[in-house]
């Protein structure tokens, strides 16, 4: 409850707080504070200084206009609540509000960022798994400008990312929801934590009656987001009824090292993605169609 | 090392030094003695030290003092004026919408934020905004009570 | 309007509901210090050595002390235990470990400084070489061949072996019976978690004497154990004051070692010392509820009647044995197993066993909840093997309304009861015919309602609370009265003070002892207070739980009402210069019978009691009085409940669709709380049911010392309930009311688990333990599925 003794900048910059990250040992970056504070005060954590990045307005807000090739940019500082009421992204990229109202509570959504939490990675997130469905891609700054990443290659491993030392995280690009497409967040989630148990992200465009396209990815499952393009691929130009998806999900979703804790196995979250996931493509395919 | 902060506390300004790491609750509790902001657990889990940031609930235990520099904070002391009821305060003890007491400066200050975004919820839309407040007394039956009753009274 | 019986809005609450309300992290002394106890990471080490020199450096500390430096001081002592058994073993509980810690959480070593920060920080400095040794932890397997031993004076980890009611004859009964159902289950530990950690504020003067601030349901309890064993104080030259406290549960009945130690350093340094738990502190510290391991049988002969039960439990008592622990798996629970039912014979075994985890005492409920729990699991059961409604093989077997006083085999004699009114009113608000009927159609053709399984699950309960009978308490162990006090005080001027021995901690006392006197004395509630929680205020009172407040607390409260009354009555007839035998007493007026107008205002009477100019001869003056009400019996507190639930068969997650809750509490003093008090009774029992468990890994760490993955209910997991009540008041105590906050979490558990078990039933499955994760449903439903 008590978090141990540090040092505190605040950076003016993206810049200076890259600068500020370089000239100090063990520093963190502070934006919303709502994965660093919870494990600063159980001492999972204790950085000798923080660099306060959680005013710095260059790296807040959602694009109102497309950018580029359909896509729409939010800033890493914009909170939960930010995206999750952002009538841009509601109409454009429905997949990313839904999922943001649905982390933590008001109070969290409030505070946490989307740049916060990414860089945090923790699997049973809600994020991570929408990003890689969404196929959007991570914007960083570091000591050496700037660079962009992929969302599946961005996360790397149980709480770890692509971010060298000293980048931080600047802008997340999404694209935008192609007509006739549809897509949704299920989420099972942990009666204590929260947290997904099992969140199951997936898009799809309809045709007529037939998927053209599809993603679907799942968070809580795995140490990192599970990609399911197995699943998808096998779904591409088939008929968007139930029976297709139940049947790609047994037959192509495979988690290779699913993670288990006390409240659910890894067994039971593989279960857990296959219904989900199919549900979520359902959902998806009847949002499409509506 | 100290940092200071300026911060507007329920209409009033304080400027004081502060250790970096020090939680705003702990700032709110025991550099300002505003001890109705209460403290439940250490994971941000129990919601009893809401506050309203910059008209905002954020969790007092989740901010540190330092981030709150410049930011106007109300706690349960400062949601209505001295001797006053807040239409959620009244409706709290109109319905027996609290027991022992010790989440309900939170749970007000939760629901207070509820109503300021949607002004009549529905009973489910209630309950999901109490996910970050826990309450071991009520069985939460009479705080969602108390909550429809102060939306209908337009609070 | 009558007063009693009233939903009168409660007086406690505009403070609470302004910030004002003082809890014990709200008050700070000059001069005060903060205290962090060092605890145990391991559930079982011996202490080789502790280096405290490093910490000691660090700015801002005032002091740290060990376990060595306790036990070699004139104030150091041990935390005792309050109800003792037959055989019970009792090995030495220091207030600070000496040479070995026995659970995660063990206090070693306690450091005070001026801020809590620095407090933390040097704890974490104290340097402690530990020699971790082999954890007992499950309360059965602790009892078994190769075994950590955690305590050398117990073998076997055996504190207790004891038994209740007629083994031959039950064993009979069953040999003699046409059906017998078996039930092998674990009743989940949980942690109480009152949203108020513990915690306290201790200051020593050495004139006088200790002034203990503290998180507590019983104040003179928490003195006179202080006093007894742990400080060495005499018990004058301690004040223990129960500021504002943000719930119990039980939690915080039981004199832990913190106060002690922190009452031993404010004595030690002659300045304050507070100490508040950290989430994490009190998890492994508070001590938690249930942990058993059962199995038990019913026995039924072939017209549906049972014909026997017989139960044997292991049930944990932890580390050290707290307060009342050994009573709550025995008096508390193998007394309660006829349930509501007329059975002939009943024998219980229970032992009692030492593990390596915190201790296990009194949660909402307490031995109650593990007893009904069985019955009621036993009664679906068994309703089953006789291919009969639930519903009609209680109604069966209950204690028929014209059998009261009905004595049970396992010592308790129920007073009252009218079982099949409430399985009525149940029934008839749920719905039940058609519920089974929409259960059918949905068994037939599963794919409606998005295939979830329907689930319908009853259970009627009977609690004895209101406890206890001192002299029935002392013959069975405890060291203790169960008793209340109350002073009623008479101002001149009329108003009136009233100072209980109960303590509230969110039960509303302060307004429904105000009712009580409000109603008996015709006064304006307005001008009644109640004092509570402060033994120099207070007399001698035993505090608050085991839904005893009202039933004790409030009859001491109309004695000393009535012998207000008999003294107002006798200073009324002789300023009427009438008999006593002619002066009635209505609506806060002495009048004369008969005798229109020939009164004597309850002002004027207490005036006179006060100015003492016109007494009768002999007369002290005044007008205050004190009782110690003792309960001529438990109270017995019964009612149905029906849990309404869907399971999704393709994950096993659980929704509640409907809760639907009577209960009969007797007379209702205050409506209103009473239904709060159901809800939250509700909430904390399905909690347990679905969410809530405690776990210990095999090492004997606590798994879920947080909310990160403790599940504590909350608001979205929940229905609302639905609330009724039926009315048989308590024959022996004076306001004919019997207690009703432990009733919901009595009731629901069972309530909940027999739904899910009826949704699975076309599965075959016949018991799951609590909580009933989804992953443990879906277990059930896909056995060897390999996913």
């Amino acid at each position: 409850m008590f978090p141990a003794k540090c040092d505190y900048y605040r950076a003016t910059s993206a810049a200076e707080a890259i600068d500020l990250l370089g000239r100090h040992d063990n520093a963190r970056l502070l934006a919303g504070g709502h994965s660093l504070i919870p494990m600063m005060k159980l001492r999972l954590c204790e950085p000798a200084a923080l660099i306060d990045i959680g005013r710095l307005e260059e790296l807040r807000g959602v694009s109102e206009n497309d950018i580029g090739d359909n896509a729409l940019r939010i800033g890493a500082l914009s909170t939960h609540t930010e995206i999750a009421t952002s009538e841009t992204l509601r109409t454009r990229c429905s997949l990313l509000a839904e999922a943001a109202r649905q982390i933590g509570d008001p109070q969290v959504r409030n505070k946490g960022t989307i740049g916060g939490n990414i860089a945090h990675a923790d699997p049973a997130s809600d994020l991570p798994a929408v990003l890689v469905a969404l196929g959007a891609t991570i914007h960083i700054l570091g000591p050496n400008g700037e660079r962009s990443i992929a969302a599946p290659s961005f996360f790397t491993d149980l709480l770890t990312t692509a971010l060298e030392p000293n980048e931080i995280v600047t802008t997340i690009e999404v694209p935008v929801a192609p007509p006739g497409s549809g897509s949704a967040y299920l989420k099972v989630e942990h009666p204590a934590s929260g947290y997904a148990v099992c969140g199951a992200a997936a898009t799809m465009t309809i045709e007529g009656s037939s998927c053209t396209a599809a993603s679907l990815a799942f968070n809580g499952v795995a140490a990192t987001p599970v990609h399911a393009e197995a699943v998808t691929a096998a779904l591409a130009g088939t008929a968007a009824d139930d029976s297709a998806f139940r049947a790609a999900v047994d037959a192509h979703l495979e988690i290779a090292e699913p993670l288990g804790d006390l409240h659910a196995s890894g067994e039971y979250r593989v279960a857990l993605a296959k219904v989900y996931g199919r549900r979520a493509l359902e959902k998806a395919r009847d949002r499409a169609l509506s | 090392m100290s940092v200071k902060i300026e911060v507007e506390v329920n209409g009033t300004r304080h400027e004081r030094e502060v250790d970096p790491r020090l939680l705003l609750v702990h700032f709110l509790r025991e550099e300002l003695s505003l001890t109705g902001t209460n403290v439940g657990c250490e994971t941000s889990l129990c919601g009893a030290c809401t506050v309203k940031m910059d008209g905002l609930t954020v969790k007092s235990c989740t901010q540190l003092a330092v981030q709150a520099d410049g930011a106007s904070i109300t706690t349960i002391e400062g949601l209505s004026p001295e001797g006053e009821l807040h239409p959620l305060q009244q409706a709290f003890w109109d319905e027996h919408g609290l027991q022992c007491g010790y989440c309900t400066p939170g749970m007000i200050l939760a629901a207070e934020g509820l109503l300021a975004v949607n002004p009549s919820p529905g009973e489910s839309e209630i309950r999901e905004s109490l996910k970050g407040n826990l309450c071991r007394c009520t069985g939460y039956h009479n705080i969602v009570k108390a909550i429809q009753s102060a939306a209908k009274g337009g609070a | 309007m009558a007063v009693l019986g009233s939903s009168i809005k409660r007086r406690e609450d505009p403070a609470l509901i302004t910030g004002e309300g003082k809890y014990i992290d709200d008050l700070t002394l000059p001069g005060m210090t903060w205290a962090a106890i060092v605890r145990s990471p391991h559930a079982h080490a011996r202490i080789k050595s502790i280096d405290t020199s490093v910490a000691k450096k660090t700015v801002g500390v005032v002091a740290i002390f060990t376990g060595k430096d306790i036990a070699d001081s004139e104030h150091g002592g041990v935390v005792p235990v309050g109800w003792l058994l037959p055989d019970l073993k009792t090995p030495a509980h220091p207030i600070l470990a000496v040479d070995k810690v026995r659970h995660v959480g063990d206090g070693v070593a306690v450091v005070l400084a001026e801020d809590r920060y620095t407090a933390h920080d040097a704890a974490e400095q104290v340097e402690i070489d530990y020699e971790p040794l082999e954890a007992a932890v499950d309360p059965k397997a602790a009892t078994e061949e190769g075994a950590a031993l955690v305590h050398e004076e117990a073998p076997n980890n055996i504190a207790f072996d004891w038994e209740l009611g007629d083994k031959e004859k039950t064993n009979s009964g069953f040999a003699a019976a046409a059906h017998t159902v078996a039930l092998d289950l674990r009743n989940n530990r949980i942690l109480p978690f009152a949203i108020e950690p513990r915690g306290c504020l201790a200051h020593y003067d050495k004139n006088r004497g200790l002034t203990l601030r503290m998180t507590s349901q019983n104040p003179h309890v928490h003195r006179l154990l202080l006093s007894l064993a742990s400080i060495a104080l005499p018990e004058h030259k301690i004040r223990v004051i129960a500021p504002e406290v943000g719930g119990g549960f039980g939690s915080k009945i039981h004199l832990y070692p913190d106060e002690a130690i922190v009452s031993w350093c404010a004595i030690r340094t002659g300045r304050p010392v507070k100490w508040i738990a950290t989430r994490s502190e009190g998890s492994t510290t508070d001590a938690h509820g249930r942990d058993h391991v059962t199995h038990a049988e019913l026995a039924i002969d072939g017209d549906g009647k049972i014909s026997g039960l017989r139960a044997d439990t292991h049930a944990a008592m932890g580390a050290y044995l707290s307060t009342f622990a050994p009573a709550v798996p025995t008096y508390l629970h193998g007394t309660l197993l006829s349930g509501q039912y007329d059975i002939p014979a009943i024998y219980v075994h229970v032992t009692g066993t030492f593990t390596n985890t915190a201790p296990v005492d009194a949660v909402r409920g307490a031995g109650r909840p593990e007893a009904t729990f069985i019955v009621e699991r036993l009664m679906d059961l068994g309703a089953r093997a006789m291919g009969l409604d639930p519903a009609e093989f209680r109604r069966r077997n209950f204690v028929s309304a014209d059998a009261f006083p009905y004595q049970t085999q396992v010592a308790l004699a129920y007073d009252s009861g009218n079982y099949e009114p409430a399985l009525d009113k149940a029934l008839e608000i749920a719905g039940y015919a058609q519920l089974r009927a929409d259960q059918e159609n949905r068994r037939k053709s599963p794919g409606e309602d998005g295939g979830k399984l329907l689930g319908v699950g009853l259970s009627s309960y009977i609690e004895a609370c209101g406890i206890a009978p001192s002299a029935v308490v002392g013959s069975l162990g405890a060291q203790a009265g169960l008793y209340e006090s109350a002073k009623v005080r008479v101002h001149p001027t009329g108003s009136i003070t009233v100072y209980t021995g109960s303590s509230a901690h969110g039960q509303g006392h302060e307004t429904t002892f105000a009712q009580i006197v409000a109603e008996k004395l015709g006064v304006d509630i307005d001008a009644v207070d109640v004092i509570h929680g402060d033994t120099q205020e207070v007399q001698f009172g035993m505090g608050t739980y085991g839904s005893r407040s009202a039933a004790v607390g409030g009859s001491a409260i109309v004695r000393s009402i009535e012998k207000i009354i008999a003294k107002g009555t006798t200073i009324a007839a002789h300023l009427l210069e009438a008999a006593e035998g002619d002066i009635e007493f209505e609506k806060g007026e002495f009048r004369v019978k008969g005798v229109p107008g020939k009164a004597q205002s309850w002002g004027d009477v207490c005036l006179m009691a006060y100015l003492a100019h016109n007494l009768p001869e002999g007369l002290e003056p005044g007008l205050e009085e004190t009782s110690f009400y003792d309960p001529a019996n438990f109270t017995y507190p019964f009612g149905t409940h029906v849990a309404i639930v869907e399971v999704d068969p393709e994950t096993g997650e659980v929704e509640i669709l409907r809760y639907i809750a009577v209960d009969d509490c007797g007379n209702q003093i205050n409506p209103m709380i009473v239904e709060g008090q159901v809800h939250g009774g509700l909430a904390y029992g399905i909690g347990q049911a679905l969410w809530e468990e405690a776990v210990y890994n095999q090492a004997g760490q606590l798994t879920t010392a947080t909310l990160l993955d403790y599940a504590m209910p909350k608001a979205h997991q929940l229905p609302s309930y639905e609330t009724a009540s039926t009315v048989t008041p308590c024959p022996h105590n004076p306001l004919g009311v019997k207690g009703i906050g432990e009733a919901g979490t009595i009731a629901s558990p069972p309530a909940i688990v027999n739904a899910v078990c009826d949704a699975l039933s076309p599965f075959g499955v016949t018991h799951l333990d609590m909580p009933l994760t989804p992953e443990r449903i879906w277990r059930a439903i896909h056995p060897g599925e390999d996913a």
